[in-house]
Order: structure tokens, then C-alpha cells, then sequence
């Protein structure tokens, strides 16, 4: 059997129906204007504060792009019985799930790149190092969209989604460095950054915007990438246990 | 005893859900174009076990090959062979009938000029050509079950798993269903069918499994099932305003036939010799009640599935409309 062909319908499937939709769309624009411009006047330090901000925006919009998204879409499909569809068709089980996480992942990368093309209308972005940056948008994607996957899988309502989605969004604002640095928490907080995904996705993304990082890039890579598979490895869990029990 | 030849083969299989035990140690097989029956109540353990034998559930223990392929500890093994047409419609809402089924065809590895051909022809069989391009969240619910029924087939799959294929749908289209599940079969399909309608299973099914409370209680053909109530003499009387303790009277009075009284006025009798007709309606009428029918019945499955399971077939029509099903 052709799985490529299983993975590319299901991928295409979701763009269409969930993530191409407008609303989604317009989402993926104005939210991260709204934060951008929001601490920009927040922050009053003028046009060269914008590249200080770049990293948490990104993050930000990348976060709950991502897991707003595939929360609400696999509760949906899970609820309405559509989910039983992908689970009766002949694909390993971890392809399928990667092949439905796929659709949040492209969506939160685009709603990364969303501030980074407003910024760069307003201020210089050449000093920025592209490749730790893009590999870094792509992994905080992933590591959202599994974080969104975690949440799908313990909720059964799509309400219920939205609200224990907002239970780790919220916090991860305010401990993973977006606009507050780490080193200014207080001391209890810390173990709980470092003890965040979008900590060391943050890292990278101020180090290579204007090198305000803490930890060496490969370090926070290897963190991050760590986080991905083993959030990955535990949805699949939860799904086995909860829904083909 | 199991087949050599069997498409489907359980053996030992039990489930729980927490203390509840769902499925108890069942056994059965179904042999290759074979159109089997399980048929019981609501909570009998039928959706269960299909959930079992197509890999949405687990069970605790047991053994199950499909197509030959052992499936125990691995339920993807033989999902390539398997349709499945779940009890409720759960293509996707917000696409067309078209594109679902297009879509289900990819889910089995089929090229787009394949898939798309397969769809039509499988539109235009059941009937919803003209309504192709109309999302499937607007279809009516005959629709939605017939393009679910197309799309666990759109693979052509040698076994088909159907979980109460007309339930909650009218008339015509159950009718309509009934003969495109009969035409699947005779084009070769092996068929595993779920039902509580008695009349449903026993015009379809080449086999049928009684089901109560998990346990298998019968597995026979229509016609050995029905064998030994077919010389019994059974008499169906309707009555107004019927008398009290009327099946205690009646019993005193006739030791010789069985009385059964399964509500809506109806009074049932059984008996080895044939039976007399007036005397009873005028043992009726002394006693107040007024007959307006008394009519010879042929014994049919639903006799032999009330006389081993004890459970009425109005009960479980009456249970699953409650659930939202019903025709």
C-alpha cells in the first residue's frame, strides 16, 4: 500500500477543511499583530525595541496558533466519530498521528513568520542567523502542535479544549522568556522555565535575533528536539490507552 | 467447531469495561462469503466486539484471526481486508459526498484517478449521484448511511463489518439498504452484520448469533434455529379492555398451552396440537375482554429468540429509540 498517499490526503484534508479556511487565516494575521503592536506601545522604547520583541512574538504566535488549532480540531473530529475513520485505515499508527499533526506544524510555521515579515518592514532583520532561526520556528511548531495533540487527547469537549489549552498557554508567556528574562524570576520560578519547551525555542530565537541568549544553540536544540519526540511518544500513549482501549 | 475456511475467527474473547463485563468468552467464525448475524439487545456486547475485530478496542483476552492473518496483538495486521460501517454516520461533515469518498479511498492507498472513479461508480449505485457535490453534514440520514455503507466499501474490502446498517432510518431506504447489502454479498463479500431488528437478520443473514449480556446463547442458520418451534401451533389473539390475570385464568383453565401475554393487548398461545380458536375467544369474552382478532402465526425467529433469550423484540425496538434509533 502507498501510505505517501494515505499521509498527503490526510495533510491536504486538514489544510482544506480546517487550516485554509478564512477565519483561520485571519486568526493566523491578526493575532500576531494584535500582540505585536500591543507590546510595541506597551513597551515605549521606539522602533528598535521591535527586535528584542521579534522572538517572543514569533513564539507567542507560533504557541497558540498551533494549539488552538489541533486541540480544537482533533476533539472535534473525535467527538463526531470522523477521528474512528483515520484509525480504521490500514497506517501505522504513528504515521497517521504525524500526518495530522502535520497541518498544525506548516500552520504554526506560517503564523511564526507572520511578525517577522511585519518587522521587517519597519526595521532591519539582515544580522538575523535564517538557519538556527528557521529550524527553530519548525521545531517550537512541533513542539506546540504536540503540546495541542496532548491536550485533544485528555479533553473531550472542544470547549474543554480551548480552556486547558489557555492553562499551559498562559503560564509558558510569562516563564519561557518571551519578554521577561528568565534571570528576573524569581528564584522558586526558574525550575519551572527550564522545565518548558518554549524556554529553549525562545533561547535560540533571541540569540539569533540579537544574540540575548543564555544556552549554547546545540543545547537548546537537542532540549528541544528531546521535548518533541518525548511529547510525541506520550500522546501516542494516551491516544492507545483512551481511545483504542 | 471452526472452520478451515473461516474469514473470521474469535476465539475465548473477553472484555470489561472496569467491573462491567461486555464481551464473555466468546467464540464463533464465519466462514468466506458468508453473511453472519449477531443480533441481540442494546448492551449485548455487538458494537464491542466489532470494535474488537476491526481494531478500535482491545480485548482482555482471546484470540482473533482475519483472513488468516492473526490479529491479537496486532490489530493493523488485516485492516487492508476489512470495511467497516460503523452504527453511526461519521464521514466528515464539511465535505462533499464526493470528496469523502474520495478521501477514504486515499486513507486505503488508491491514485487519484482511481479513487475518483470508484466514487462515482459507488455514487451512482447508491443513489446519490445527484446529490455528489452537497456536503455530507446536509445530507438526510438514509443518505448518510448509505454513503457510509459506500464508504467502507470504496476499497473493496473481502470483509465488510456492518453495526446496525438501518438503524434510524425509514422505510424505504432500510429496504433500499437491506438489497444493497444482499447484492454485496452475493458479489462475494464476506458480511459480519450487527442488528436488534429480528426481520432484518432473518432476511439477511445466511447465520445468525443470538447475543445476550455478552455471551453468545445461539449460532445457527435461520432455518435450523427456527426447526424446532416450526411443528408448534402458535395463535395470536388481540383483545380489549383484556381481564385482569387473564394468562393466570387461561393457564388454569387450558394446562395445555402456553400463554404469553407481550403487552398492546396481544395474547400469545402456544401449544403442540392445533388450537381451538372459539373456546379460547369465548373464555376471553366471558371474562370481559373483547377479542377483534385471533389469527394462526407461522413460527418465525422471533419466537425462537424470545423462547432463548427471554427478551421480547418490542423491548429492544422500544430500547433503542430511546438511544436515538427507531425506523
Amino acid at each position: 500500500m502507498k501510505l505517501w498517499i494515505a499521509f498527503w490526503n490526510i495533510l491536504l484534508k486538514d489544510m482544506r477543511t480546517y487550516y485554509l479556511k478564512p477565519p483561520n487565516v485571519s486568526w493566523g494575521i491578526i493575532f500576531p499583530l494584535a500582540w505585536t503592536g500591543m507590546f510595541f506601545i506597551r513597551s515605549d522604547s521606539g522602533i528598535e525595541s521591535i527586535l528584542t520583541l521579534l522572538p517572543g512574538m514569533v513564539a507567542l504566535s507560533i504557541l497558540f496558533g498551533t494549539t488552538s488549532m489541533l486541540a480544537v480540531t482533533v476533539t472535534f473530529e473525535k467527538k463526531n466519530r470522523s477521528f474512528e475513520r483515520l484509525l480504521l485505515a490500514p497506517i501505522p499508527f504513528e504515521l497517521l498521528m504525524l500526518a495530522k499533526t502535520s497541518g498544525a506544524i506548516l500552520f504554526g510555521v506560517a503564523n511564526g513568520f507572520v511578525p517577522v515579515i511585519m518587522a521587517a518592514f519597519l526595521v532591519d532583520l539582515s544580522g538575523i542567523g535564517w538557519g538556527s532561526f528557521v529550524l527553530t520556528v519548525f521545531l517550537i511548531a512541533v513542539v506546540s502542535t504536540f503540546l495541542g495533540l496532548f491536550i485533544a487527547v485528555a479533553v473531550s469537549e472542544v470547549f474543554e479544549a480551548q480552556t486547558f489549552s489557555n492553562f499551559f498557554r498562559f503560564p509558558m508567556i510569562f516563564l519561557c522568556g518571551l519578554f521577561f528574562p528568565i534571570e528576573k524570576l524569581p528564584l522558586f520560578l526558574k525550575p519551572l522555565s527550564y522545565a518548558l519547551p518554549l524556554t529553549y525555542g525562545v533561547d535560540v530565537l533571541h540569540g539569533t535575533v540579537h544574540g540575548g541568549h543564555t544556552m549554547p544553540f546545540p543545547l537548546d536544540f537537542v532540549i528541544l528536539a528531546a521535548f518533541c519526540v518525548g511529547l510525541f511518544a506520550m500522546c501516542l500513549r494516551n491516544i492507545r490507552r483512551r481511545w483504542i482501549a | 467447531m471452526i472452520d478451515e475456511k473461516s474469514y473470521i475467527e474469535v476465539r475465548g474473547l473477553t472484555k470489561h469495561f472496569g467491573k462491567v463485563l461486555a464481551v464473555a468468552d466468546v467464540d464463533f467464525a464465519v466462514a468466506k462469503g458468508e453473511l453472519f448475524g449477531f443480533l441481540g439487545p442494546n448492551g449485548a456486547g455487538k458494537t464491542t466486539i466489532i470494535n474488537i475485530l476491526t481494531g478500535l478496542a482491545h480485548p482482555d483476552s482471546g484470540t482473533i484471526r482475519i483472513g488468516g492473518i492473526d490479529c491479537t496483538g496486532n490489530s493493523k495486521a488485516a485492516q487492508h481486508l476489512i470495511g467497516v460501517v460503523p452504527d453511526e454516520s461519521n464521514l466528515y461533515p464539511e465535505l462533499t459526498g464526493f470528496d469523502n469518498l474520495c478521501f477514504c479511498a486515499a486513507l486505503y492507498g488508491m491514485k487519484k484517478a482511481e479513487r475518483q472513479a470508484r466514487a462515482r461508480e459507488l455514487l451512482n449505485v447508491f443513489g446519490l449521484s445527484g446529490a455528489s457535490d452537497r456536503k455530507f453534514g446536509g445530507y438526510s440520514k438514509g443518505m448518510k448511511r448509505k454513503l457510509t455503507i459506500a464508504a467502507g466499501i470504496i476499497h473493496k474490502p473481502v470483509i465488510l463489518f456492518l453495526d446496525e446498517p438501518t438503524t434510524g432510518i425509514d422505510v424505504a431506504s432500510a429496504r433500499h439498504l437491506r438489497q444493497l447489502i444482499s447484492d454485496l454479498n452475493k458479489g462475494g463479500t464476506t458480511i459480519f452484520l450487527t442488528t436488534h431488528y429480528i426481520e432484518e437478520a432473518e432476511r439477511l443473514c445466511d447465520r445468525i448469533a443470538f447475543i445476550v449480556s455478552g455471551h453468545i446463547v445461539q449460532v445457527d442458520t435461520v432455518e435450523h434455529l427456527v426447526q424446532p418451534i416450526q411443528a408448534r401451533h402458535i395463535l395470536q389473539i388481540v383483545c380489549a379492555n383484556m381481564p385482569q390475570d387473564i394468562q393466570k385464568y387461561l393457564s388454569a383453565s387450558f394446562p395445555d398451552l402456553e400463554f404469553t401475554t407481550p403487552g398492546h393487548g396481544l395474547i400469545r398461545v402456544e401449544a403442540e396440537k392445533p388450537v381451538h380458536v372459539g373456546l379460547l375467544v369465548r373464555f376471553i369474552e366471558e371474562r370481559g375482554g373483547e377479542v377483534s382478532e385471533a389469527r394462526r402465526i407461522r413460527p418465525s425467529l422471533e419466537d425462537i429468540f424470545v423462547r432463548i433469550t427471554g427478551i421480547e423484540a418490542n423491548h429492544m425496538h422500544k430500547e433503542k429509540e430511546k438511544t436515538g434509533g427507531g425506523r
